[in-house]
């Protein structure tokens, strides 16, 4: 299904999320974490963009790898992200949501 | 009545054995459930307060007698060395796929903002201080105050 997203027709899932990463941008992002009620900090872009790379490495995601990366630990995570972080951050940052169950 | 759709909102987890599947069960719901969202406090009683024991929880062990899950018998899961064998196993199992130790999981858990609180009865039955239990608990309670704290809509209890 399609979607406006801050002006731009963007094919996303059921949930919401972005079935093309090719069509995510950055206002995008900031559209999609004013949905969460999230305002972008320097610190969300560090930890979006890890989270795009290893996406674009195929790499699965879970919070344990998110907490062992370096670029963020778990409760920072939590911070940042406070309501369901890897669901949330991986909507804003336009990638799939992990089927991780840690 | 209740009028939030039945939306869970806090997930309160009481856990009374230590055996190795039971505590991987409670921690994995407990951080699943933050990983949604949803609030999660964990009760530890009885054997339970294993998972929390400073000296015990990178101990636990799978139970090999008594549980018809192993396919193995009864008499085979009580020689020595067979739970030890089954427990290293199910550890590099879980290794496999990204599950980590007792200890890490706790501090996963406290990272995520789950409560950890100990029964104070149960403290008491195994003569259990607060200096012997993981840093991140929260304290000694009694079951009327795991009640309190359960308090609210869209709580859920579980007991393991």
């Amino acid at each position: 299904m399609e979607k406006i997203i801050a002006g731009k027709s963007i094919a996303v899932n059921e949930e919401g999320y972005l079935t093309r990463f090719d069509q995510w941008d950055e206002n995008i992002g900031e559209t999609l974490a004013g949905e969460a009620n999230i305002q972008l900090s320097p610190r969300h872009w560090e930890v979006l963009t890890y989270l795009q790379n290893e996406f674009k490495k195929e790499v699965p995601l879970s919070i344990r790898k998110v907490g062992k990366s370096g670029v963020v630990d778990i409760k920072e995570f939590y911070q940042l992200f406070p309501v369901a972080p890897l669901k949330t951050a991986t909507k804003i940052a336009g990638i799939p949501k992990p089927a991780s169950c840690i | 009545m209740n009028n939030n759709n039945g939306e869970i909102k806090k997930m309160m987890i009481i856990l009374s054995k230590g055996t190795l599947e039971n505590v991987y069960a409670a921690f994995v719901l407990a951080n699943g459930a933050r990983m949604e969202g949803i609030e999660a406090e964990m009760f530890f009683t009885f054997f339970g307060l294993e998972a929390i024991h400073k000296k015990k929880l990178s101990h636990l062990h799978v139970a090999t007698v008594g549980n018809p899950a192993m396919h193995m018998p009864t008499m085979l899961g009580g020689l020595p060395g067979v739970e030890a064998l089954a427990t290293s196993m199910m550890k590099k199992e879980m290794e496999k796929i990204d599950m980590p130790g007792v200890e890490e999981f706790l501090e996963i858990l406290t990272a995520s903002g789950v409560k950890l609180w100990a029964c104070k009865l149960a403290m008491d039955m195994f003569h259990y201080k607060k200096e012997d239990m993981y840093e991140g608990i929260g304290d000694v309670i009694t079951v009327g105050d795991f009640y309190k704290k359960s308090a609210g809509e869209g709580t859920q209890m579980l007991f393991i």
